[in-house]
């Protein structure tokens, strides 16, 4: 009888208390689990941040350690907005961004669309169109800049291929006119299938009981897929938006290593722009007052856009 | 199998595997050109019209791994004859090899920076995402979304400060520096996804092995990590991508002991411009790891990527 008391007992006191007398609380426990991750961040992210917005008050060179650092105020940030240069890589930028997620969703979503009719064979061929975007961007940019060249290059050599156009008469990095698309075709290529997954998640997601009703009620496939289809994957289309939005947002390796921001600056992105300011320029200051407007931005940006995602997932 | 009214028809997933198929060969061309092109002699490489069919050659690759250096017709003619095949290659342009290149290192590296910052998030995550999923943390939200945010931040806006924090730490072009770049970089995806995969786990499973006489530690790692092995493995391989891809603060922080290879790839050079061949065959054998390992562990990897972006 005792024996089976001690047992209840047991039982009845939570997991919490019992352990205590064994050993570490659980709250020391989960404060050595989180302590050093939360260490390493505010150390890599926050620390360096802070640092930045002190950075960018100043006219502080790195390449000129003796010089004596002055207190300017916003003046690095008065003159970044006020430079010309700032606002044609902000150009560049949304050039880049409006066709790479505007190409990127019709293709990724049309191929999600495709692949969920579940023909056989179907995720083999998922994880073969996966491939481009699990590579190193810069390793293949680089040798995306071999398949662009005129006459030799196999891009030059499709096009041409396809349209009857001399493959010497063009090309796609060295035109002002064309460079700027060089870098959408690419980044198209490489990051369509991250789109395509996310919307193909949402098309899954969607129950089979629904159409079903909307087959009973005589709705027509083109009306199931206004009313049914594009609504209900809606919200992860938008979100497949904001992860490429902020990515290419913050694009430099695959771009840097295809155009490298030229023919002039017709493909300088905001963060080669920043990355000539700061580490081939050196102006310190004058590049961290720009690095703490591009994050601004970008935070604000889809800070914005979380807010209208949330509002159609709750509809 | 049931009949159902809205399974698509034998013509519709004809027409949609046909549409996919096509999409993904034109998709998979540059890929194929790259691993061809490692094979080719350089003047192959850039002949016109691009060559499809050619005689493989090993130029590419053992161009990647020597350096060389040309010689005098007469010092070449004086020398004994070739020993090896890679020898007699480099001795058709009047060369003759001078030692290893640096790809070799520039891989070993990648390899080094790639598992120790992989390991590291790893453990890391796995632990935080623990005590998060079953401890009661104050400000838990907050310091989740915190995690989370740190991804937001563009990498350059924070270089600056970090590559002056590793100069004055020693941290530049180092082994350690760069690990722990990475193992932050990668500790907000490495929590978020672990947490989903620790939450899953029923709590059940732990008060029974603590009313068994466990302490949370043995509770810990005898019942929750073997539960949670396949999320923290496939939290392990995108870990793992990233840090083997990453570009922008390997740019940056390393130039030479701790370069790794995508700084160094775009940068290997022939006699006479860019050897293609060279830059084609260690980008395949730098891209070719990633291309089988997507390939056998597609069902973890598809769904990690869904689930870590629908998540947040």
């Amino acid at each position: 009888m005792p024996d089976k008391l001690a047992k209840r007992a047991a039982l009845a006191t939570p997991p919490k208390l019992a352990h205590k007398i064994r050993g570490l609380s659980d709250r020391a426990i989960a404060w050595i689990f989180i302590a050093p991750t939360i260490f390493l961040l505010l150390a890599v992210n926050i620390f360096p941040l802070i640092w930045t917005i002190r950075l960018s008050l100043t006219n502080f060179r790195t390449n000129r350690p003796n010089n004596a650092v002055e207190f300017v105020g916003i003046e690095n940030y008065r003159k970044i907005l006020t430079d010309a240069d700032t606002w044609t890589s902000l150009q560049a930028t949304a050039h880049f961004l409006i066709w790479t997620i505007v190409l990127q969703v019709l293709i990724g979503f049309t191929l999600a669309y495709l692949i969920n009719k579940k023909f056989r064979g179907n995720d083999l061929w998922t994880t073969l169109i996966v491939l481009p975007m699990m590579l190193s961007p810069a390793v293949v940019g680089n040798f995306w800049t071999f398949l662009y060249q005129p006459q030799i290059g196999l891009f030059n050599y499709f096009i041409s291929f396809l349209t009857g156009a001399d493959p010497a008469s063009f090309s796609m990095i060295g035109e002002v006119a064309l460079a700027p698309w060089a870098i959408v075709i690419v980044d198209t290529w490489m990051w369509t299938p991250f789109v395509m997954l996310i919307c193909l998640a949402g098309l899954r997601s969607i129950p089979s009981s629904i159409y079903e009703a909307a087959e009973c009620d005589r709705a027509s496939k083109w009306r199931q897929f206004w009313t049914i289809t594009l609504p209900m994957a809606l919200p992860f289309l938008m979100l497949a938006v904001l992860f490429r939005g902020i990515e290419n947002f913050k694009m430099f390796d695959l771009v840097v290593q295809l155009t490298g921001g030229g023919p002039g600056s017709t493909t300088q992105l905001t963060s080669i722009d920043l990355k000539r300011e700061a580490f081939e320029k050196w102006r310190t200051g004058y590049a961290s007052a720009y690095a703490v407007i591009l994050f601004v931005t970008v935070f604000g940006l889809a800070s914005i856009y979380v807010k209208a995602l949330n509002k159609v997932k709750d509809r | 199998m049931s009949f159902s009214i809205t399974e698509p028809s034998n013509r519709q997933k004809w027409i949609a595997g046909v549409l996919v198929i096509a999409y993904a060969l034109i998709t998979l061309m540059p890929l194929a050109w790259i691993i061809a092109t490692g094979f080719k002699t350089p003047a192959d490489a850039i002949a016109y019209p691009p060559k499809v069919i050619f005689e493989p050659s090993l130029e590419g690759y053992v161009n990647l791994f020597t350096s060389r250096s040309r010689v005098t017709p007469e010092d070449l003619a004086a020398l004994p004859p070739p020993e090896t095949f890679y020898d007699q290659i480099v001795r058709q342009y009047d060369m003759v090899i001078t030692g290893p290149s640096k790809y070799g290192e520039r891989f070993v590296n990648s390899i080094i920076i790639g598992f120790g910052s992989t390991f590291l998030s790893v453990f890391l995550g796995t632990i935080a995402a623990y005590a998060f999923s079953r401890f009661k943390v104050p400000l838990k939200d907050d310091l989740l979304f915190f995690i989370l945010s740190t991804r937001m931040m563009p990498p350059i806006a924070v270089a600056i400060p970090i590559f002056l924090m590793y100069r004055q730490l020693g941290l530049s072009d180092t082994h350690l520096g760069m690990i722990l770049l990475y193992t932050a970089v990668n500790l907000s995806l490495s929590v978020w996804l672990l947490k989903g995969f620790i939450d899953e786990i029923p709590i059940e499973y732990e008060e029974a092995a603590l009313i068994d006489g466990y302490t949370r530690f043995q509770a810990f790692y005898k019942v929750v990590l073997p539960q949670a092995a396949t999320g923290i493995a496939s939290t392990a391989i995108f870990c793992l991508i990233f840090a083997w891809n990453e570009y922008a603060f390997a740019v940056l922080l390393t130039s030479g002991t701790a370069q790794t290879a995508p700084p160094f790839i775009p940068t290997i050079i022939g006699a006479g411009g860019k050897d293609w061949p060279a830059v084609a065959a260690g980008a395949t054998l730098f891209l070719l790891p990633i291309m089988v390992f997507t390939i056998l562990l597609r069902k973890h990897l598809l769904r990690g990527i869904t689930f870590g972006a629908v998540r947040k």
